[in-house]
């Protein structure tokens, strides 16, 4: 048990580095209000439109609207996990030494981003959240079996979008400059994910395959299970199997990308 | 005006220099500004996503909304490209390095707009461009002479709003260096805003963002009028061509802003 | 002749906000700079240290108008620094020893061109002050390099000749030497000397370093809790500090403690001695006489180190006990 409590160690200590920017927070906080405020009026206009569009009612389109503000920062959709700084110890070489660490790479970092979530999820998510809820008409569950639920789906889609954000950080093994990739990353997060636009409006073809992809676990599946959309199981299941295939794959390309470093002699 | 012109030449020595460092990463420097491209061009995919599914957003068609969003997205283009990383100035604050700025007998405004002046911010600029004159193939506007000469002073009057919010934000910032983001909601915030139909809003907001932060006078207001459709909040026709006066009097104002931001740097240090 | 930098009974007090719970916030006020008064004659070269916080940056942000003074009166070339912040300018040149303002990625003489025009510096004037920097700061071959692939020394080279092109009439340098081999903390050395020797430029500089200010300042003045503890030339310091330089002799085998005046031995390590004296002393004299006496095969000279130095002299005045030490704690970012 004391590499648990070793890596328990290092999620409270990202936990502890991101609450140390509080000005930052606040400022993130506004600023995500202020994104869900006028997204909830585009969503309420297209609603007014098409009402029961993919599936949800008015009251629906809100929460997820809000629910993405919630969850944008914590997930990372956009990039800006410890991925960041993982592709800048690559960068810089400095990652040579974390491998004689005595503690398994991708865990360590997992915990890091873990601790990050859970302070931007607490310190950003809940306040817009809140906000949206008391201003606006949502659908909210009144069950806690559903809460929980929710709460167990957002965690599958913390390790499915540190999966995902792994992967592109070892890309910076090969590739030096990890502008570009960051770039496309941030790009198909924000629109694979849901955060453009529900999934489920997504039209024909394109809808069926987005839904597939592993961003949908990201901010559609939870929303789904707290709005009563997705049955629980059969969406732990996608995302589990998504988390695991990502993080195996994570583990196949590290050990291929350290062992060049090792190669290389650091 | 002799600081104006100064200001301009500092300006213009500053940014050469910056296109010069770029240039130095060519390769990074064409995949950024396909980045950018790709990057802002999402927001209007998602638009086209929810026309495939409606036909019209708030009374508005596709065609209409696009010619919004190609006034929000050029107006705001420009000015991003102009002096965008002006919402950097808190970190150059924290860094010390604005220090570096004031001991030079420049302007300062003028090397902080100038300060990391990029042209792969030409993405946003192209995209929305390619929208726009999309959106003037498909609108129908009885087109007259006032109308046509009306459509540059409406980008220019808007690309000028614009930046006048990235002083003010920026002049902020010399009072909380940490909360740059808090500049982002009426940036990003007001650009995204203006994409969609006023009709869209609750009342409120469009009054606050017609008479408090006027960003309605970058599209929503001279568009309504161009498409023969009603002004917001009912006001006359006439208000569509005060656009150039809103961005005056908003540069000014922030440029008081601007003012006593660094005048309470120089006093308190931070 | 008339003074050319002048500070009388300058402040700087800062307002700063301490965090002294979870949300709780105590707000109190910093006397950063509390009340100096010096002056500076035209072609002084000046050392200013002091321990780290003492108010060292603070003194020089106010002199080149980057902050404005909250109390006193402070005058270089006659200009008010933060009224008239760009046209003083063009008179002074300012090197950060640790943010260096050359274009990163562009090659060095890129940045100078720009200096040229933004100080408007004629044609003239700009081939020839750029030409005799290059000579003396030994930049010829480092002009069309990169900024970046330049070692630490030869950037801190290139700053000192960006903010000498357009002719200043005071140099101030924060820290010019940090981080630098010893090789290029000489070159550095010598091309100050020569400046303020062949231009009569004014200098001014903050160091760490002991040695900058002995191969440089004819005068030197210790600042600490926002407040002038010395000013005078730096003998006087080691006699008030009653500092001491070590003098390391090697003899021919192990003998007993040296036994000369003026110097007590501190330590004896096999046949290596270490002897103290007096800073304010010349080494000259006890070097004869040891050599005379002793079988020495070999020696040097250890300065005391700056912050030594300071601390025994500020010791000896005795603490100013209107200043409780967090009271000057430096809150420039």
């Amino acid at each position: 048990m004391g590499s648990a409590r070793l890596y328990a160690a290092v999620a409270a200590g990202g936990l502890k580095r991101y609450a140390t920017y509080r000005a930052a927070t606040a400022a993130g906080v506004f600023t995500n209000t202020v994104f869900g405020l006028i997204l909830v009026y585009t969503y309420l206009a297209l609603w007014d439109e098409r009402p029961h569009l993919g599936g949800y009612d008015q009251a629906q389109a809100v929460t997820y609207v809000w629910l993405g503000q919630a969850l944008l920062a914590a997930l990372a959709i956009g990039g800006g996990g410890v991925e960041n700084e993982l592709m800048e110890r690559i960068r810089t070489g400095d990652i040579a030494t974390d491998l004689y660490r005595p503690a398994d790479l991708q865990l360590w970092w997992l915990a890091a981003d873990v601790g990050r979530a859970l302070f931007q999820l607490l310190g950003r998510g809940v306040i817009p959240f809140v906000f949206g809820a008391l201003v606006f008409p949502v659908a909210l569950p009144g069950s806690w079996v559903t809460w929980a639920a929710f709460l167990v789906s957002v965690a599958l889609g913390m390790a499915v979008g540190f999966g995902i954000r792994y992967l592109v950080a070892l890309l910076t093994f090969w590739l030096m400059d990890g502008t570009g990739v960051t770039h496309m990353a941030m790009l198909v997060g924000f629109f694979c994910s849901g955060m453009v636009l529900p999934l489920n409006v997504f039209p024909g073809a394109l809808g069926e395959v987005v839904r597939m992809l592993p961003w949908s676990a990201l901010l559609q599946k939870p929303a789904d299970v707290l709005l009563g959309e997705a049955d629980p199981w059969s969406t732990f299941a996608f995302q589990g199997a998504w988390a695991v295939v990502l993080l195996v794959a994570g583990r196949l390309v590290q050990s291929v990308a350290t062992r060049r470093v090792v190669v290389q002699g650091g | 005006m002799g600081g104006v012109v100064d200001g301009l030449r500092t300006y213009r020595m500053i940014a050469a220099m910056w296109m010069r460092s770029t240039m130095a990463y060519r390769t990074s420097f064409v995949m950024t500004t396909f980045a950018n491209f790709a990057v802002t061009a999402l927001d209007f995919v998602a638009i086209l996503l929810m026309f495939s599914r409606v036909d019209e957003l708030g009374g508005w068609p596709l065609s209409e909304v696009a010619f919004l969003y190609g006034l929000s997205c050029v107006s705001f283009g420009l000015a991003d490209l102009a002096i965008g990383s002006m919402e950097r100035l808190g970190q150059r604050v924290r860094d010390g390095t604005l220090d570096t700025l004031l001991v030079r007998p420049a302007p300062v405004l003028a090397q902080v707009a100038a300060d990391r002046f990029g042209l792969r911010r030409l993405g946003r600029v192209t995209q929305g461009a390619l929208v726009l004159g999309y959106a003037l193939l498909s609108v129908d506007i009885g087109w007259t002479p006032v109308k046509v000469a009306l459509m540059p002073v409406i980008l220019l009057s808007g690309a000028g709003i614009f930046c006048a919010v990235f002083v003010a934000g920026a002049a902020f910032q010399f009072v909380a260096q940490d909360a740059s983001e808090v500049q982002n909601a009426f940036t990003y915030g007001g650009t995204t805003l203006l994409q969609y139909p006023p009709t869209v809003f609750g009342q409120e907001l469009v009054r606050g963002v017609t008479f408090v932060l006027p960003l309605a006078f970058v599209n929503w207001v001279p568009a309504a009028y161009l498409l023969g459709r009603p002004l917001p909040l009912g006001m006359p026709r006439w208000t569509a061509f005060v656009s150039p006066l809103v961005a005056v009097a908003c540069c000014a104002l922030a440029g008081l802003a601007w003012r006593v931001g660094l005048r309470s740097y120089r006093s308190t240090g931070s | 002749m008339d003074p050319f930098i002048e500070l009388d009974r300058v402040e700087k007090v800062f307002d700063v906000r301490r965090k002294t719970g979870f949300l709780k916030r105590e707000r109190r006020q910093v006397r950063a700079v509390d009340g100096i008064s010096f002056t500076v004659a035209p072609g002084e070269m000046v050392g200013y240290i002091g321990p780290n916080g003492a108010g060292k940056s603070t003194t020089i942000k106010m002199l080149t108008g980057i902050l404005t003074p909250s109390g006193g009166r402070l005058r270089v070339a006659g200009i008010d620094p933060s009224r008239e912040r760009t046209r003083l300018a063009h008179r002074i040149g300012v090197v950060f020893g640790q943010r260096t303002t050359l274009w990163w990625d562009l090659p060095l003489i890129d940045s100078y061109k720009l200096m040229h025009r933004m100080y408007r510096i004629p044609d003239a004037r700009y081939r020839e002050n750029l030409d005799r920097c290059v000579e003396l700061l030994e930049l010829a071959d480092l002009l069309d390099v990169p900024v970046r692939q330049l070692s630490l020394g030869q950037r801190m080279r290139g700053d000192i000749a960006a903010a000498l092109l357009h002719d200043p009439e005071v140099l101030y340098l924060d820290e010019p030497t940090i981080g630098l081999d010893v090789m290029s903390k000489a070159k550095v050395r010598g091309f100050l000397r020569e400046l303020n020797s062949e231009r009569g430029t004014t200098v001014l500089l903050t160091t760490h370093d002991l040695q900058d200010i002995e191969q440089l300042c004819s005068r030197v003045m210790v600042i600490d809790h926002g407040r002038m503890m010395y000013d005078g030339p730096l003998t006087g310091l080691h006699e008030v500090g009653e500092s001491e330089r070590t003098l390391v002799v090697d003899l021919e085998r192990e003998l007993g403690p040296i036994e000369i005046p003026d110097a007590r031995v501190v330590k004896v390590e096999g046949p290596r001695q270490w002897l103290a004296f007096p800073a304010s002393g010349s080494a000259a004299p006890l070097v004869a006489r040891i050599a005379a006496e002793y079988p020495l095969v070999d020696l040097s000279v250890r300065e005391p180190d700056i912050e030594a130095v300071i601390a025994k002299m500020l010791h000896s005045l005795g603490d100013s006990p209107k200043s409780p030490p967090e009271q000057a704690e430096e809150a420039v970012s």
